[in-house]
This record gives C-alpha cells, sequence and structure tokens, in this order.
C-alpha cells in the first residue's frame, strides 16, 4: 500500500488587504480553480492549521493578531503571503498606517506576487507551500529526535 | 451634473445645531461628515440627503476652537466625529459615545493635521 | 435576569473573510448591546495625496477595496472630471456603465454566496461563486483583470469593448440570468433558507434614516433612494426602477439584492443595445485648477460619497471617501439588538460588509 500522507490545513487571514487578493483567495477554494484538490483544507482555527496564508500589508493593529495566530499553530508550519502588499506593502507602503509586508513580523517562506494576485499564482504558491510544509515535516521530526536523545 | 456651489452653504458654528435640528425635524438622513485641513483650519462638511436632495453645510473653525458634537441628534455622527478627532485631531465637544481616538487604533498621531508652513 | 457577559467577535472569525471586532454584550443567548472596533485593515491612504499625483490616485482609488474597485476608480475620476470641466465621451459613459453593473453583479453573487456559507448551505454558495466566475471571465477578457481593472482613467476609459465582443458578452448573460434565476429560487423559496432569514435583524424605515442607512439596507426598509437614478455615467439614457421591499428583515435584503442582478443584466442589456460610436476617452492637458467637487454613486453596497479637493498643483489637498459600509456600521448594531447570539455572523453579512472599504 502506497504511504499515506498528511493532508496540511490551511488558513486565511486577511491583514490589511484591499480585498482583491482575499476573493481571489476565496475563489481558488469554488469550483473552477479548487485548490482544495492538491490536499490542502481551508480551516478557520489556527490550531488545526499548518499553512498560514495571509494577504494584505501588516498595521499597527493588526500585526498583533498576525503574531499570535503564527503562534498558535502547531509546528511545522508554512507561511505564505500572497499578493504585493503582503510580500513588500506594495501600493500602501507609504500610508502612515502601513508597517510593511508579512515579513516585517513573521517569517515567510513563500512569496506570491501580483495586484491582486491571480488565482493561478496563489494555486501555484499553495502547491509549493504543500511541498514545503513536506519537506520541513521530515526536517522537523529529525530535530525532535535528536533533542529527545540529547 | 449639478455643480457643488449650488448646494453648499456656508454656516457659522452658533448655527450649526439649529441647522441640524432643522433637518432632524424634516427628516433628512446624515450622509457624511467630512474634515479638512485648509490654511491652518479646519473646514468641516455637514452632508444631508432626503431622498434625491442633497444639501452640504460648511462649518470653518480655527485649529484650537471646539466644535460642537450632533451626535446627540444624528446618532450615526459618532463614527465620523470620532474618525475627524482621531485622524485631524479636530476637537469635538460631548460625542455621545466618545472612543477617545480608539476607532481605528493607529500609532500615528493625527496624521492628517497639517501646519500652515508645509 | 439572565447572566450578563460580554463576547469578543472576530478579527478572525470562520465567516468573516474580513477581520472586524464586535463586542457584544449578551444576557443569556440575547445581545443586549453590540459595539464595533474597527481599525484592521486602516491604511490610510487618503493620506496618499500628499505622494501620488492626480492621475495615479486612480489606481490607489481603485484599491480602497477589491470588490467595488471599479467604482471608486469611477467616482474618483469623475469629481476630478467636474474640477477640469471635462466632457467624457458618451461611450465611455457606456462602458463605465456595463461595467459597473458587471462589478454590481459579482459582488451581489459573491454575497450570496458568503450568506449561503453564513447559514451553513456550502453547495449554495459553491454554485453562487461557480456562475461569478463566468463574470470574471467576461472582465478577464474586456480589461484583462479579474479583480482589479485600472481601466478608469481621468477623461474616460482606457479599453473598448468591440461589436464582437459586445454581441458575445449579451449571449453569455442570457444563459447566466437563466442559471441565476434557478439558484435565487432556492434562496427566496427554499423552507430552511427563509427560517433562517425571515423576521432577524429588523430594520424599520424610520430606523434607517435616523441611522443614515444606505444602499440595499436602506431600500429593504422601504425607502426607494438609489443613486443611479440621479444620471450619472449613461444612467439617465437607462430605464430602470428603484427596488425596494418592504419585509424589513434579512429576507427582505436578499430579495433586494436579488432583483437588483436581474436589474443589471436588464441594465447591460439596454446599454448593449444603446451603446454609441464614439471616442473613448479625451487627453486631459495639465494639472487640475483649484476647485473641489463631490460626486455620490451607487455602489453595489450602496450610495458612496467621494469628494476631492484641488488646489491647482497635480497633488490634491485632500480625498475623501465615504464608503456605504461605514454609512451601514450604525444600521448594523440596531439590528444586532436583541437577536440571538447564533445569527450574529449571519446579520453582520446581511449588510454586506466591506471593512477594507470602510477603514480605507
Amino acid at each position: 500500500m502506497a504511504k499515506i500522507e498528511k493532508s496540511p490545513w490551511l488558513l486565511h487571514y486577511d491583514g490589511s488587504s484591499c480585498n482583491g487578493c482575499d476573493i481571489e483567495v476565496l475563489a481558488c477554494t469554488t469550483p473552477v480553480y479548487d485548490v482544495e484538490r492538491f490536499g490542502v483544507i481551508n480551516t478557520g482555527n489556527p490550531m488545526h492549521a499548518d499553512i498560514f496564508l495571509v494577504t494584505g500589508g501588516i498595521n499597527s493593529q493588526n500585526a498583533e493578531v498576525v503574531k499570535q495566530i503564527y503562534n498558535q499553530m502547531p509546528n511545522p508550519k508554512v507561511v505564505l503571503a500572497v499578493g504585493t502588499c503582503a510580500c513588500t506593502g506594495g501600493i500602501f507602503k507609504e500610508c502612515y498606517n502601513i508597517l510593511g509586508g508579512v515579513d516585517t513580523v513573521i517569517p515567510v517562506d513563500i512569496y506570491v506576487p501580483g495586484c491582486a494576485a491571480r488565482p493561478e499564482s496563489i494555486i501555484d504558491g499553495v502547491v509549493q507551500a504543500v511541498a514545503l510544509y513536506k519537506e520541513k515535516q521530515k526536517t522537523w521530526k529529525k530535530e525532535e529526535k535528536t533533542e529527545k536523545g540529547a | 451634473m449639478e455643480k457643488m456651489n449650488d448646494y453648499l452653504f456656508k454656516i457659522e458654528k452658533v448655527e450649526l445645531l439649529s441647522v441640524i435640528m432643522e433637518k432632524k425635524n424634516a427628516l433628512w438622513r446624515l450622509v457624511q461628515i467630512c474634515c479638512a485641513m485648509v490654511n491652518d483650519q479646519y473646514e468641516i462638511t455637514y452632508s444631508f440627503a432626503n431622498g434625491y436632495e442633497f444639501e452640504n453645510f460648511r462649518l470653518i473653525v480655527d485649529k484650537d476652537e471646539e466644535v460642537p458634537s450632533i451626535s446627540r441628534v444624528y446618532n450615526a455622527a459618532i463614527f465620523y466625529e470620532n474618525e475627524m478627532h482621531e485622524l485631524f485631531g479636530l476637537n469635538v465637544s460631548e460625542i455621545k459615545t466618545n472612543l477617545k481616538d480608539r476607532l481605528y487604533r493607529i500609532d500615528a498621531q493625527t496624521p492628517f493635521k497639517k501646519e500652515a508652513n508645509e | 435576569m439572565g447572566k450578563r457577559s460580554v463576547v469578543p467577535f472576530g478579527p478572525q472569525h470562520p465567516v468573516l473573510p474580513e477581520p472586524i471586532h464586535l463586542d457584544l454584550v449578551l444576557e443569556d443567548e440575547k445581545v443586549l448591546a453590540a459595539v464595533p472596533s474597527i481599525g484592521y485593515v486602516h491604511r490610510g491612504l487618503e493620506s496618499l495625496v500628499t505622494k501620488k499625483d492626480f492621475q495615479e490616485m486612480a489606481y490607489v482609488a481603485e484599491r480602497i477595496c477589491g470588490i467595488c474597485s471599479f467604482g471608486h476608480g469611477m467616482g474618483y475620476c469623475m469629481t476630478i472630471e467636474d474640477i477640469m470641466n471635462v466632457e467624457v465621451p458618451r461611450r465611455a459613459d457606456y462602458l463605465r456603465t456595463i461595467w459597473m453593473e458587471m462589478s454590481r453583479l459579482h459582488s451581489h453573487l459573491l454575497w450570496l454566496g458568503l450568506l449561503a456559507d453564513g447559514f451553513g448551505f456550502e453547495s449554495l454558495f459553491m454554485q453562487s461563486w461557480r456562475i461569478r466566475e463566468g463574470i470574471l471571465d467576461m472582465f478577464e477578457e474586456s480589461t484583462g483583470g479579474r479583480v482589479i481593472f485600472s481601466v478608469n482613467q481621468i477623461g474616460g476609459v482606457k479599453k473598448d469593448m468591440s461589436k464582437e465582443m459586445l454581441a458575445n458578452f449579451q449571449k453569455r448573460f442570457d444563459e447566466m440570468e437563466k442559471e441565476v434565476r434557478k439558484l435565487t429560487r432556492v434562496f427566496l423559496d427554499d423552507y430552511t433558507v427563509k427560517s433562517r432569514l425571515e423576521g432577524i435583524g429588523i430594520l424599520t424605515g424610520e430606523d434607517a434614516i435616523r441611522r443614515g442607512a444606505a444602499g440595499p439596507m436602506a431600500r429593504a426598509a422601504g425607502i426607494a433612494v438609489d443613486m443611479r437614478k440621479t444620471g450619472y455615467a449613461a444612467y439617465d439614457d437607462i430605464d430602470f426602477e428603484v427596488i425596494t421591499s418592504d419585509k424589513y428583515d434579512s429576507y427582505g435584503r436578499c430579495e433586494v439584492r436579488i432583483g437588483e442582478i436581474f436589474q443589471s443584466f436588464d441594465i447591460i442589456r439596454q446599454c448593449i443595445r444603446k451603446i454609441p460610436d464614439t471616442e473613448i476617452n479625451v487627453a486631459v492637458k495639465g494639472n487640475p485648477p483649484e476647485g473641489e467637487s463631490i460626486v455620490r454613486i451607487e455602489q453595489p453596497r450602496g450610495e458612496a460619497f467621494y469628494m476631492s479637493r484641488t488646489n491647482g498643483t497635480k497633488f490634491l489637498d485632500r480625498m475623501r471617501v465615504r464608503t456605504p459600509t461605514f454609512a451601514n456600521l450604525p444600521a448594523l448594531t440596531q439590528t444586532l439588538q436583541g437577536c440571538q447570539y447564533a445569527d450574529v455572523p449571519l446579520l453582520i453579512l446581511t449588510i454586506d460588509p466591506c471593512i477594507s472599504c470602510t477603514e480605507r
């Protein structure tokens, strides 16, 4: 029997995005694009999630929320920044209330550019995140073992 | 399209509440309140609509002056007045629900407030 | 008397695609008061007027919100055109109207889907979004973008639609209309759906005026106000009736939006029939003179207010946008009073909240 693998769960949080990327992320979960066929499932609970998908830049108020969600997620975890705002702050970078991209508060693994990010590129990002997650799982297990052995 | 001057009326601070009450009694709805900083003065625009009728009232006040709140007449003004205070630093007296700069909870202080020489 | 407690709701919540936070004061299961606190999406983009010139601000305006993006760009451009006394070519007006109505279609279908998700009818959600993809495809063919188009410019639009394209779109809209009709029957007639919507979140006409509600929220309270009747763009040539409902509840809001979907199909049909053959934009030279202008347009979520104030340079003095959700927040707190705790997510959805619009 082929080895059964875990399906990573995906959590979406909207930073201070303009909604454009959010609805594209949502569109990815609906019939035409259906990202769930790549073995992820959308969840609303950070404690269930493995892949953290953030859209939009970070402002002073949601920085804490993003950090908190990140800390609530179990290890290993992958962070996916979707859209130009989430990557760098984008068009809003010069606004007084924008700190910058998601990487100003938490480490980001995969960047998906685009304003708004197209569903195809979001899917590409998610597929890469799934691969990276599996990679991380292996090394993380090894790390845990060596920690226990030590 | 009609030109803006046709439906823009300048008012004084003492008139404000009576104008607002008049609109309220005639069942007009509050469309918005806008604040702008022009030549070191605040320019506040109150917009009202009744059906397709539309009127704006403009009040110009000095930087340190206080503006009476209309939130006791128009409940919806709470959000606009808190916004003006938080973003422009305009003093609005006796807002019904004073959120005390906690509407947007931004780090920057009154980012829209401009000094005259800028 | 029951036990009183305060329950925080949001900003990250499974039914909310966008972050909003509410403090709900409960007595047992009943909501006594709701205090919204916003700011999770606040960017302060109105302050960008000092950094981007008046042409670039059109792109910023489009990014106020990704759902009503077209309308925001159009509203902003209309204020500057008014200040600069630019007469937009008639064909551009018609194209704007068509894209605006397509935006309304996709926004209302999106809302129907989210509403279905809100009361746990997943397949209905998927169906609404499947139909919506058809509109996004047409957007992509005609503008190049799926959600943010950047086709508005000061003086008109950047892209034209050919005769063949319009005829093709018309065929696809007709097909879509049939599908939507099937779908909306579920929303309006299904026993389970009705039981979740009827009598929930009452907002009377008097309250709607007192709280300054706008758009479908006000129309569902029986107030026939639709900014399209003021005749901007090509709406003065179009024949349509303002859709209202006298039910005052969530069902009424659903009914109004569904009515508007079919109305939009009809407006597009009239536009395609009447569209004149002229230029699509006029060249705009120089900086806008000193002046100011107010424009109100009807977004999918209601009346949106734009004010621009220019000072003769290429930078604006002030750009002000009052979005429909901002106007509907006081109405939301009203409808939440006295509802059941379990209905809160659904009631938030019925105002069709657009938080990134609200906070800009």
